[in-house]
């Protein structure tokens, strides 16, 4: 029988208030990467513009005294957690909300949890949402994603027909982000999640936009889609900050999962430009 | 594409000269108001009360900013998505509200808006948000509080970098510049 492997969930606080801190205020270096070659690219020179206040912007932000956007976002957790893995010291899910409640607060990011209806901010930003998988082994992954208000108003699922098949999920997908347009504060990233249920379409979706941006899909078919599908929505003529040009996405990612006889649920899901995500193993 | 300097208040004599794609150098005061401050705002004209500044000239800027650091007067401070004031626009517009700003598609209501009674949409680069943050120069709560960051701020700009996206004419800019840049683009 495999051995039983202790984690403090104060070790998990930490982590996610350092991944807070540091996800509000630095870029992650494969998102700049991939600007960098779109600047090189680029033909536009409103676009180029555009470009060079988005590299001034990380400059003065990783000085570490203003976010790189005001809105630092809902904290989205996806954790990974080793069957052989027993948490101790507290219970896990008020460890992670303790973690970001803190980091907001010190960091001084902005709080934007507020009750649905009456809009009254809670000035905690809490609470986090967690996803939980279960996974071999006795480690912890956590992916911390800031996630915007902005672009996260620009996702959908929509239960597609069978008959839709790829050609009817590459035209869902390009016609939507090309009408989102400049509202998710392009060039964006955009996750796609295909097949398994109707939530699971949405967190495919969202998981999709955390992968190494532009990194294609391992299987091959999809990763024939994300070409196809990049293409067309830098075709589209949005560009940076939808002020024209030809970089209107960094990168298209696309999960798949089995789904139903009777279903092929698509679940979309935009990452802004500063796509704020750090993770780590415990 | 010619660049302007503006101060506010706005006048329309400011907002005929302008054209969508022109870029503006915004100096002056500024008003923020985001979703939560519009309703309320709109609340008040409903119930025939005063709002909590008077329109008339002004520019609002949709944003929600970061909280400020001891010693600075705001955080970080760039524009939230304007679609969501569609509803509250026109109506402050009519009021002699001269700019918005913003970032991401404003409706025909408002573009008509702007028309009738000369005004502009100004578009912001979402996601610039320190360095718009670190140019404010002043900044003081002057309503609604409790609203928390969406609470309406008087903040002094200067030089704050905007491209005209509906001008007094009818054009809009994101649609322009999507037309001329369709199609250009080659995978390398």
């Amino acid at each position: 029988m495999a051995e039983v492997r202790n984690v403090s969930v104060k070790d998990v606080e930490e982590a996610i208030y350092k991944m807070a801190l540091d996800a509000a205020y630095h870029l992650p270096e494969d998102i700049l990467e991939a600007e960098k070659k779109a600047y090189e690219k680029e033909q536009s020179p409103v676009a180029k513009k555009v470009l060079e206040t988005i590299f001034q912007n990380v400059d003065v932000s990783s000085k570490g005294e203003f976010p790189l956007c005001q809105d630092t976002g809902l904290a989205v957790i996806f954790l990974e957690v080793g069957q052989d893995v027993h948490f101790v010291d507290g219970y896990l899910v008020d460890a992670i909300n303790r973690g970001v409640e803190r980091a907001y607060k010190d960091g001084y990011l902005r709080k934007s949890s507020c009750n649905p209806l009456t809009r009254e901010n809670y000035g905690n930003n809490l609470p986090a949402i967690v996803h939980t998988f279960v996974v071999p082994g006795d480690k912890v992954k956590i992916i911390f994603d800031a996630k915007g208000g902005g672009s996260e108003s620009m996702s959908k699922v929509q239960m597609m027909k069978p008959a839709d098949g790829r050609d009817g999920i590459i035209q869902t997908v390009v016609d939507w982000v090309i009408q989102a347009g400049p509202n998710p504060c392009p060039p964006v990233i955009v996750g796609v999640g295909i097949g398994g249920d109707f939530e699971r379409a949405a967190v495919m979706a969202k998981h999709a936009t955390l992968r190494k941006v532009g990194e294609p899909s391992p299987d091959p078919v999809l990763a024939d889609m994300e070409k196809e599908i990049y293409e067309r929505v830098n075709n589209s003529g949005v560009g940076p900050a939808g002020l024209g040009g030809l970089t209107t996405c960094l990168g298209v990612h696309v999960e798949m999962e089995p789904c139903h006889i009777a279903t092929l649920p698509l679940g979309i899901n935009i990452a802004c430009h500063v796509n704020r995500h750090k993770e780590i193993v415990l | 594409m010619a660049e302007y300097k503006l101060t506010t208040p706005l006048t329309d004599d400011d907002i005929i000269k302008l054209k969508a794609g022109d870029v503006v150098y915004l100096s002056g005061v500024v008003y923020t108001a985001r979703d939560a401050a519009h309703m309320r705002m709109v609340k008040a004209l409903d119930e025939g009360k005063e709002l909590p500044f008077d329109v008339k000239g002004q520019v609002i800027y949709y944003v929600g900013p970061s909280p400020a650091r001891p010693g600075k007067p705001i955080g970080s401070a760039g524009p939230t998505t304007a679609y969501r004031m569609n509803p509250f626009a026109p109506r402050l517009i009519s009021l002699g509200q001269k700019g918005m700003i913003g970032k991401g598609k404003m409706s025909d209501e408002v573009k008509q808006a702007c028309m009738k009674y000369k005004a502009c949409y100004f578009a912001s680069i979402g996601g610039a948000a320190a360095v718009v943050g670190s140019a404010v120069k002043e900044a003081e709560i002057i309503a609604y509080p409790e609203l928390g960051p969406e609470a309406v701020r008087k903040l002094v700009v200067e030089g704050m970098p905007l491209f005209v996206c509906f001008d007094s004419y009818g054009n809009d800019l994101y649609e322009m510049a999507k037309k001329e840049w369709a199609g250009k683009f080659k995978l390398a």
